[in-house]
């Protein structure tokens, strides 16, 4: 109940505006940027000698004869091969959500059902491997898969990431379940059910705001994931945020930095528009874990 | 729940977890002492009308044979872990005989690989987390004290930098800060230098990748601080506010003690998040000045001769170790809590 009694001064309220406005450019700004760029012309938003090109599009008028030239995108999607990773990206995603999301749920209802010690140490243990930095598992996975012939192959990469995302996940929706009353199940095997059917048809269902939160993290982790995908993919199978890498270019040969601007809006994109309709839920996912303890 | 039914309901998740992160450790650990195989060399006898010459050249068809029939490499011991692109224990000792001033001596052993990358990975979490946990209140403080309606806008316009992969977050900023970008340009006109630029400078390719960190993690320390605000009880606030407390008096003595068991958590996951720290590196093509940990296992998986594994799995065991002394206060709290709910 706010009384009125918080009186703010017109200065802070002029200084609290600014600030913000001030954050929000920063944070931002660079996408504004980029996407903008990525409608020019490499010698226009990689301009050294005058950065105004980027907004007159000085040379993307010379080369295109017009303001905005779509080519970065048409050639990425078409001669980059953006295609074949962005459908490899949804191979991936689409997998990973709904495997760590069916895996996730069964073990953190049991955890949070459990009164026994053990439970309790599962969730440190989980806390540890969620520490653990990936790149030193794929370091341990790397000799195992070449030496079982599965290295490379989508599959094996999708199984890779949703053991990855398991502890993050039991945590999320350990503290979901925790604030489904008990009592609830307890009425159902007094009924009658067996666990499973409690769990399947008394708990499920009005766990969906805890499934959908785990599901878009499960879905940010498989979407934006570099190490895994980039060590464990061959070239063929590789999804977007290697591709992009790969147009970077190396010492060796040349990239081709147009491709990797249009690509990263390309990319970036669909989770922005994801985010804006989930906001609430990825805030909730982040707090829950936080707040609840 | 009954054991039984436990143990069927967390079967798969466990299977999954033992497999492919309980298991890669330890196959980590094994191949970490492992070397790959030397080149099998052969003497080669040449012979032309002004004499013999005996040349030394790789017999690849042995080599591959050796190498496929032993693929783990050869047995090393602690080998890797003491070489010089680790520990580098001989380098170390030849240094402090040979060097006269301890900064000479701190200066040579920086230059190891190893320890180069210590380093970096140590000050860029040392500098991140605090400004990130700094930061972040501060937009949650912020952002609290605006109106409820546009603060939705301005929640997704905050969390932006947090939701892209660090790749991508810090190719954008490596596009406009990089000399022939927006950001980077203009400041070589200011300062007059056409020679300024992120890659020529290790000061500034740090300090770069720094503020990148902040930029990335802040979001989220954001988020979780704005969410326990609104959890602050208002009755002491405003008790406070009669007994005439300033502003930051209450923020300092009300506030930041209810949520402190937030800022803990906060500070474990960015510590946890900040060492592994590796994409910036690719995305701001910073190798040259600034090598994290991480960077170095991905440098020896990605070789292009001969995949390392031996040494990427000696540096990954010795993050891990790592790790786990950051994650030790934190444990024993936890098991000490543990044993007197008991």
């Amino acid at each position: 109940m706010d009384y009125g009694l918080d009186k703010k001064t017109t200065s802070l309220k002029t200084f609290n505006t600014i600030f913000i406005i001030v954050w929000l450019l920063i944070a931002c700004f660079p996408f504004i940027w980029t996407f903008w760029g990525s409608f020019k012309v490499r010698a226009d938003f990689f301009s050294r000698s005058d950065w105004w090109y980027a907004i007159s599009a000085f040379n993307t008028l010379i080369e295109t004869g017009g303001k905005f030239t779509t080519n970065a995108y048409s050639q990425a999607w078409t001669e980059g091969e953006f295609w074949k990773a962005s459908k490899n990206t949804v191979i991936v995603t689409i997998f990973v959500v709904s495997i760590s999301l069916f895996l996730g749920t069964l073990g953190a209802y049991a955890l949070s059902r459990s009164t026994k010690n053990y439970a309790f140490w599962l969730l440190i243990l989980a806390l540890i491997f969620r520490a653990m930095p990936h790149i030193t598992l794929v370091s341990g996975y790397l000799f195992p898969f070449f030496e079982l012939q599965i290295w490379g192959i989508l599959p094996t990469t999708i199984v890779v990431l949703v053991a990855i995302n398991q502890p993050f996940t039991l945590w999320l929706l350990y503290s979901f379940f925790k604030t489904v009353p008990r009592e609830l199940d307890e009425s159902a095997l007094i009924d009658g059910c067996s666990y499973f059917q409690t769990f399947r048809h008394i708990i499920m269902p009005v766990m969906w705001p805890g499934v959908i939160t785990a599901g878009l993290f499960s879905l940010m982790l498989a979407y934006n994931d570099f190490t895994v995908t980039a060590l464990l993919l061959n070239q063929e199978n590789h999804t977007m945020v290697p591709k992009i890498q790969s147009y970077l270019g190396t010492n060796q040969h040349e990239g081709n930095l147009m491709w990797a601007v249009s690509s990263v809006v390309s990319a970036t994109a669909p989770l922005f528009i994801l985010v804006m309709f989930f906001q609430r839920q990825i805030i909730s996912g982040l707090t829950a874990g936080a707040i609840k303890g | 729940m009954p054991n039984k039914t436990f143990f069927w309901f967390f079967l798969p998740t466990g299977l999954a977890m033992i497999l492919f992160i309980g298991l890669p450790i330890i196959s980590t650990g094994i191949q970490s002492f492992y070397a790959q195989h030397d080149q099998i060399v052969k003497e080669v006898k040449k012979c032309d009308p002004f004499g013999c010459t005996v040349s030394i050249v790789v017999d690849n068809e042995e080599t591959s044979k050796i190498r496929e029939a032993k693929p783990l490499g050869k047995f090393n011991g602690f080998g890797t872990y003491t070489d010089r692109n680790h520990l580098a224990v001989d380098e170390i000792k030849k240094f402090w005989n040979e060097t006269e001033s301890i900064n000479a001596f701190i200066d040579q052993v920086t230059n190891l690989p190893f320890y180069k990358a210590l380093i970096f990975t140590l000050t860029y979490c040392l500098f991140v987390t605090p400004n990130v946990l700094l930061l972040g209140f501060i937009i949650a403080l912020s952002l609290n004290a605006v109106a409820r309606k546009i603060r939705g806008p301005l929640i997704f316009g905050t969390i932006l930098p947090m939701i892209v992969t660090p790749l991508v977050g810090s190719l954008v900023l490596f596009w406009m800060i990089d000399s022939q970008g927006i950001i980077g340009a203009n400041i070589q006109n200011l300062m007059n230098d056409p020679y300024l630029s992120l890659k020529s400078s290790k000061t500034l390719t740090w300090i770069t990748i720094i503020i990148y960190g902040i930029w990335h993690h802040s979001p989220f320390a954001f988020v979780v601080f704005y969410a326990a605000l609104q959890t602050v009880p208002q009755e002491p606030v405003e008790a406070a506010i009669i007994d005439g407390a300033s502003r930051f008096q209450r923020i300092k003595h009300i506030v930041l003690p209810h949520i402190y068991p937030v800022v803990t958590f906060v500070a474990l996951i960015s510590l946890m998040d900040n060492f592994r720290v590796f994409e910036p590196i690719i995305g701001f093509s910073a190798e040259g000045s600034a090598q994290s940990l991480s960077w170095l296992i991905y440098d020896n998986l990605v070789n292009e001769e001969v995949i390392l594994f031996g040494s990427a799995a000696a540096t990954s065991i010795m993050t891990i170790v790592g790790i786990a002394i950051l994650l030790a206060p934190v444990l024993i709290r936890t098991w000490k809590e543990f044993r007197i709910a008991r």
